[in-house]
């Protein structure tokens, strides 16, 4: 190796080695503040923990409520991934596989949606669902889980579809074929033959959007008022203005940990289908 | 079996769930936007008026809306530019040449999308605090004597460029991800034959690597614009909510006070058709100008 490959190198690990740490760093230092008593704050924030003072986490999970905010993130994360693959599924596959009058335009108003962002029509959402309240005086479209977890679902529709559809469009015509000549009818070969052909492309869906709704905080923090129904990331900022408020930092690292662990964890183990299936949908345009 | 009522039923059967949920909570909403924004609505009677384009003309003689375009477009151009600027760098570094670690950085940096922007938001006020904060931390340690504390969301001069960091901190990595695939597919004899003319690392890259991903790099600018204008807003809404005094305000933020704390949703939906025809507008404009011939290789 020559000296100036050597230099070369030597840059390259200074550059990326600064910026890994810039997110490392972070993220480690909110593990340890988490175990901080409440008096360390007051110090060098750059001290580490005397030790681990448990009782953060406890504070977070049932005074600040992390705990049930918790649950209700799983709840409306399930539902939604549940209503999400039961509908784009079939729609991707018929879009990608079947012919009758009216696909392309279809196809075209499906893909319109990906240049929608959810955080553009968070209003007018709010909107009609306080109208449908007041119109047939009730409340059941506000503060409603299911509700929230229906539209998580209508708003990842169209990246799904186009997913789901490049992946199905390019598995042969002749594993159909053989399943009608079998006998098997049209649903059948979808849910028996097709889909679990396309398993890869399904995960991927699955990781993608599991993050999407994990995370997903400005429409829940709209749509779900009630102090009982609110998911982990509105939470967590109820949390980070209360505690700023009351100087009571500990507890508000134990729940930002609470938050964070759950999506680290599972990157830990699928990292590598996460930044590779980025590119599942994109060789197709 | 072809179109026979079965195949019609499954088609339909199919389809339909998909479209219809897609139609209410997507399609009717941008809708919606375009037509409430021609509409005043009074508080909390939600009384109706049709007023045209006045609430367009209120806004344009709004400080408050001028300064929140202002931040809008500054987020999105300064964003924009040093993110695909890191991005491609980080990935030309690693996709050339064969380190220990690939995957180590490619891991971390990574890690910011998978955070929730709430999440995201809290780190950043535990960097920006003041007294308990990291960075006004170092600084004491480094000048314990002398050190004052930097106010970096509380200051209206320097809290743009606090938000514009700490959504640079959580794109980078996204989208560098992105181009290390397209990098990766470019032929490696390219680089030979190059390396035999004597081209150098800067030659090659910007002879070989940036030609050959410029679709890819191209595309993502189009994203670029429609993800800055959403990151910033849950940004600003978790981290500064528009202070101080409304100087890290975006668009959708003040959007935001208007319909959904003010209850002016016609007004409030007046800035939603800015953004969408401005998003919309700024993602062709990029597209256009930035076309060149496609190189093949």
């Amino acid at each position: 190796m020559n000296k100036e490959t050597k230099l070369y190198k030597g840059f390259v690990y200074l550059v990326l080695g600064l910026a890994a740490l810039s997110i490392l760093l972070p993220v480690v230092w909110v593990f340890l503040a988490s175990f901080k008593e409440n008096a360390e704050f007051y110090g060098n924030p750059w001290a580490f923990p005397h030790g681990f003072y448990w009782q953060n986490f406890a504070e977070a999970w049932a005074e600040a409520n992390m705990g049930s905010y918790l649950i209700n993130s799983v709840i409306v994360t399930a539902l939604a991934m549940t209503f999400l693959l039961l509908i784009s599924l079939p729609c991707a596959y018929i879009l990608a596989r079947m012919d009758f009058p009216g696909k392309r335009f279809l196809q075209t108003l499906m893909k319109a949606g990906l240049f929608i962002n959810l955080s553009y029509i968070v209003i007018p959402i709010f909107m009609i669902l306080l109208n449908l309240n007041r119109s047939l005086k009730v409340t059941f479209f506000l503060n409603n889980r299911l509700i929230l977890a229906l539209i998580y679902a209508a708003t990842a529709v169209p990246f799904t579809v186009y997913l789901l559809a490049n992946y199905f469009s390019a598995i042969s015509k002749s594993y159909e074929e053989a399943a009608y000549i079998d006998g098997a009818g049209y649903f059948t070969t979808m849910l028996r033959i097709m889909i679990p052909m396309a398993k890869p492309a399904v995960i991927t869906v699955i990781l993608f959007n599991f993050l999407a709704f994990w995370n997903e905080y400005i429409l829940s923090l709209t749509l779900l008022t009630d102090k009982k129904l609110k998911t982990l990331p509105v939470g967590l900022i109820n949390l980070q203005q209360a505690s700023r408020s009351a100087a009571n930092y500990g507890r508000l690292y134990a729940g930002l940990v609470l938050v964070m662990l759950p999506t680290l964890l599972l990157y830990i183990l699928v990292q590598k289908q996460l930044t590779e299936g980025m590119m599942v949908g994109g060789d197709k345009g | 079996m072809k179109n026979s009522p079965a195949k019609k039923r499954f088609i339909v059967f199919g389809l339909l769930p998909a479209f219809v949920l897609y139609t209410i909570f997507m399609i009717y909403p941008t809708l919606t936007v375009f037509k409430e924004s021609l509409y005043k609505t009074g508080g909390l009677s939600g009384k109706k008026t049709f007023v045209g384009l006045a609430n367009f003309q209120k806004l344009f003689a709004d400080p408050k809306f001028i300064k929140a375009f202002q931040n809008t477009v500054f987020l999105i151009v300064v964003v924009t530019i040093i993110t695909m600027f890191l991005a491609v760098i980080f990935a030309a570094m690693l996709t050339r040449g064969n380190f220990r670690g690939k995957n180590f950085f490619r891991i971390i940096l990574y890690i910011p999308n998978i955070l929730s922007i709430a999440v995201v938001a809290s780190i950043f006020s535990s960097i920006y605090g003041m007294d308990t904060g990291l960075l006004n931390g170092l600084g004491r340690l480094l000048k314990p004597e002398t050190w004052e504390n930097i106010a970096f969301t509380g200051q209206s001069g320097l809290v743009t460029y606090s938000i514009a960091f700490a959504m640079i901190w959580q794109a980078v990595g996204y989208y560098m991800v992105m181009y290390m695939s397209t990098m990766a597919q470019i032929p490696e004899h390219l680089y030979e034959a190059a390396k035999l003319d004597g081209a150098g690392r800067l030659r090659q890259f910007f002879s070989i690597t940036l030609p050959l991903s410029w679709q890819t790099v191209r595309t993502t600018l189009t994203f670029y614009v429609i993800s800055n204008i959403n990151i910033s807003f849950q940004l600003v809404k978790a981290l500064t909510d528009g202070g101080p005094n409304g100087a890290s305000m975006t668009l959708l933020n003040y959007q935001y006070v208007e319909a959904y704390n003010n209850s002016n949703f016609g007004y409030g939906l007046a800035i939603g058709v800015v953004v969408f025809l401005f998003s919309f507008g700024l993602s062709a404009i990029i597209y256009r100008a930035t076309k060149r011939d496609i190189i093949q290789y």
